[in-house]
């Protein structure tokens, strides 16, 4: 029978079928992080369980970190808690920690990729929603919540149901400045937040065969952000150059068998999927989020939709009345105070080159209160630095800092004063997300750019013509 | 099979993809803990100041928001409209509704992880169809009490004007709650097969293992 990929990994995974539709399958890599982890371990403390395979686990400190002076500590006492906790049972249990001393340190998502710890047609698992992110390098790779961390600990395994196949297929060609970002935010706004829920995405497509691996890996980090738990890719030329040389690699003696295996991580031509929606790449212009869910999204020339657009009216004018907007407001007319440069989405060394390009000679705009990037992981930043991007962003008035999630979520000290308007490369919107009443706007790297320079909401292509 | 029912009043939360950001902001989650979580449920809705898990100062209530309304303030069903729990995997959001004494969450429907995540605790989820969730909704906001009693074990839910609701639930859901099993004790039961099927990779797959 005709396979997609997700069925191979599944069936390549599946230790058993349970008599209530779910089936047991074997993980073959976690990642922890400080936030979702305590729990798990307290829970395995407990009960005097032991961890099943510590050699398949990494942990990094990402959520909570500062990105400066972190030769002073952890300053926030509470916060300091809980990575003190992560490195003890670490230390404990002897898993492999990048801690903020390491080089290799930063986002879980962007560091499991970059480290090659993500092997095509593992099975990955993170304390995360944002997990979705390794399947552009054709892994299956989701989110799970803590008890589910405890329960991998601790078995190697998890009991879940099969998700359906949704491919979504693009085609056509990306115009200049329009970058992976733009797609997925298009996508998302098309198939709305739950249009992928109870469904693992594959993506397939001329275009995205085109694009770069750090391209696909932000769609499939949004993916979670249209419901389903998982994007997916196939396996390419790409995928192997991509991976070829990175640490965490098969050894020579073991590689030609698993190149032999990753080349057979495509979906059968012909396969059926249950789903399937066709998007054409060159009708996507640069997208700006004007709500508070990643779907109220629109092109950067567009205005604020009128109401007409949108089911409940109630929570349209409640989404304006947080956002401090008006209905058909030029996205272009709206002001800023703060840009964001960084997240597991938009924070790899191809988003900085893109951001560099466009910020080059140019200044911060002196509306804009602060302009903040934050790379992914240490080794993103010492490559920035190889490259003499970080001198470009400083000498336009951009703080330069140190690896984390920073004011993705807030949690360290980067977060937005209530009713401050920020433009972010990160992947949620919601109400609070960047700080209590902080108003988001999701972009592309070289749109956020472009805004810092201008004060406001700017074509990226059209500056860059103009240039 | 032991019965299980919930009787209470329903807290209506009118709006969809209500996401777990919502539920529990960030600053409550640097805790290790896994209570007291409830106090900060629906923080940012329910409070006109902001807070910190340290701090003890009494919290000025937004007195617009449902839960500081009678009678909803006790309620401990909380009905809510299409992709509830949307959103980042903070199991918190799970634990912040139990601790502030939830039982029950009814929507049209639910995000994946934040349904793995009730199901792993224990919180009963229930997906109705949109016209029923309206009218819990609307009677519920203009009624001084609105009780609902969801029977678990004849998967019914009696409404306050005698009607009589039907939902589906999973089997392993509901044996899940109903007897309060221990997930990781029965994934052991089959540790015996999780050993070959790690032997037999170790085998065809070695580069799986290659850092052991
Ligand atoms: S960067 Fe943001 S979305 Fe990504 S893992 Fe960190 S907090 Fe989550």
């Amino acid at each position: 029978m005709k396979q997609t990929l997700y069925d191979k990994i599944w069936n390549d995974h599946c230790i058993l079928d349970n008599d209530d539709h779910s089936s047991l399958i074997y993980i073959d890599r976690h990642l922890i992080h400080e936030v979702t982890s305590p729990q798990a371990f307290d829970g395995l403390d407990i009960k005097k369980r032991d961890i099943w395979n510590k050699k398949s686990i990494m942990a990094t400190t990402d959520h909570n970190v500062p990105t400066i002076n972190r030769d002073q500590g952890i300053t926030d006492p509470v916060s300091k808690i809980q990575i003190e906790a992560l490195r003890e049972n670490c230390k404990k249990h002897n898993i492999e920690l990048y801690d903020l001393d390491n080089l290799k340190q930063g986002i879980v998502h962007v560091i499991g990729p970059e480290l090659g710890m993500t092997q095509p047609g593992m099975t990955i698992v993170c304390g995360d929603s944002h997990t979705s992110t390794h399947g552009a390098l054709a892994s299956l790779s989701f989110g799970i919540g803590t008890s589910d961390v405890e329960h991998v600990l601790a078995t190697q395994c998890l009991n879940l149901t099969k998700e359906k196949n949704f491919n979504i297929e693009v085609n056509g060609v990306l115009h200049p400045y329009i970058t992976s970002k733009d797609l997925i935010l298009y996508i998302i706004g098309s198939i709305g937040t739950s249009g992928g829920t109870g469904y693992t995405i594959e993506y397939t497509g001329e275009t995205i065969s085109d694009l770069s691996i750090e391209s696909r890996m932000t769609i499939c980090n949004m993916t979670i952000e249209a419901g389903a738990k998982s994007g997916l890719m196939a396996f390419d030329e790409k995928t192997h150059d991509y991976l070829k040389d990175r640490e965490f690699l098969p050894s020579s003696k073991h590689y030609d068998d698993a190149l032999k295996y990753w080349e057979t991580l495509i979906s059968d031509s012909g396969v059926t999927f249950d789903r399937k929606e066709k998007f054409n790449a060159s009708d996507i212009q640069p997208q700006v989020t004007w709500g508070t869910s990643p779907e109220m999204v629109t092109s950067v020339d567009e205005c604020i939709p009128s109401s007409d657009s949108i089911d409940n009216e109630e929570e349209y004018l409640d989404t304006l009345a947080y956002m401090g907007l008006e209905p058909k407001t030029e996205i272009k007319s709206i002001d800023l105070d703060k840009i964001f440069i960084g997240s597991c989405t938009n924070s790899r060394i191809e988003d900085l080159r893109q951001a560099a390009e466009v910020v080059e000679g140019e200044k911060v705009s002196s509306k804009i209160k602060q302009a903040i990037i934050v790379p992914g992981s240490g080794l993103v930043k010492a490559q920035a630095e190889r490259e003499g991007l970080d001198k470009i962003f400083m000498k336009a008035g951009f703080e330069w800092r140190d690896p984390g999630c920073s004011m993705c979520l807030g949690m360290n000290d980067d977060f937005l004063q209530p009713y401050e308007r920020c433009v972010s490369t990160s992947n949620r919107n919601f109400q609070g997300r960047q700080g209590d009443k902080g108003r988001t706007h999701l972009v592309s790297p070289g749109m956020a750019a472009v805004a810092a320079i201008k004060g406001h909401f700017y074509n990226v292509k059209d500056f860059m013509n103009e240039k | 099979m032991k019965s299980k029912s919930y009787n209470g009043q329903v807290i209506p939360i009118n709006r969809d993809n209500v996401d777990t950001d919502l539920i529990i902001p960030k600053q409550y989650l640097k805790s290790i803990k896994k209570s007291g979580f409830g106090p900060f449920l629906f923080d940012s809705l329910r409070y006109n100041d902001t807070a910190t898990l340290d701090s003890n100062d009494e919290r000025e209530e937004n007195s617009e928001f449902i839960l500081n309304r009678e009678p909803f303030r006790k309620g401990n069903i909380l009905v809510s409209k299409s992709n509830f729990g949307c959103g980042s995997s903070r199991e918190h959001a799970v634990w912040a509704i139990q601790n502030y004494g939830i039982d029950v969450v009814i929507a049209e429907s639910f995000a994946d992880i934040f349904s793995r995540n009730s199901f792993k605790n224990g919180l009963l989820l229930i997906t109705l169809e949109s016209q029923t969730i309206n009218e819990i909704i609307d009677s519920s906001l203009s009624s001084n009490s609105y009780i609902l009693d969801v029977n678990l074990a004849e998967d019914k839910i009696l409404l306050p004007n005698d009607k009589t609701i039907t939902f589906s639930i999973s089997r392993s859901y509901k044996d899940r709650i109903i007897n309060e099993l221990d997930d990781i004790e029965l994934t052991l039961r089959n540790k015996d097969q999780i050993k070959n099927y790690e032997n037999q990779m170790k085998l065809s797959k070695p580069w799986l293992f290659n850092n052991e």
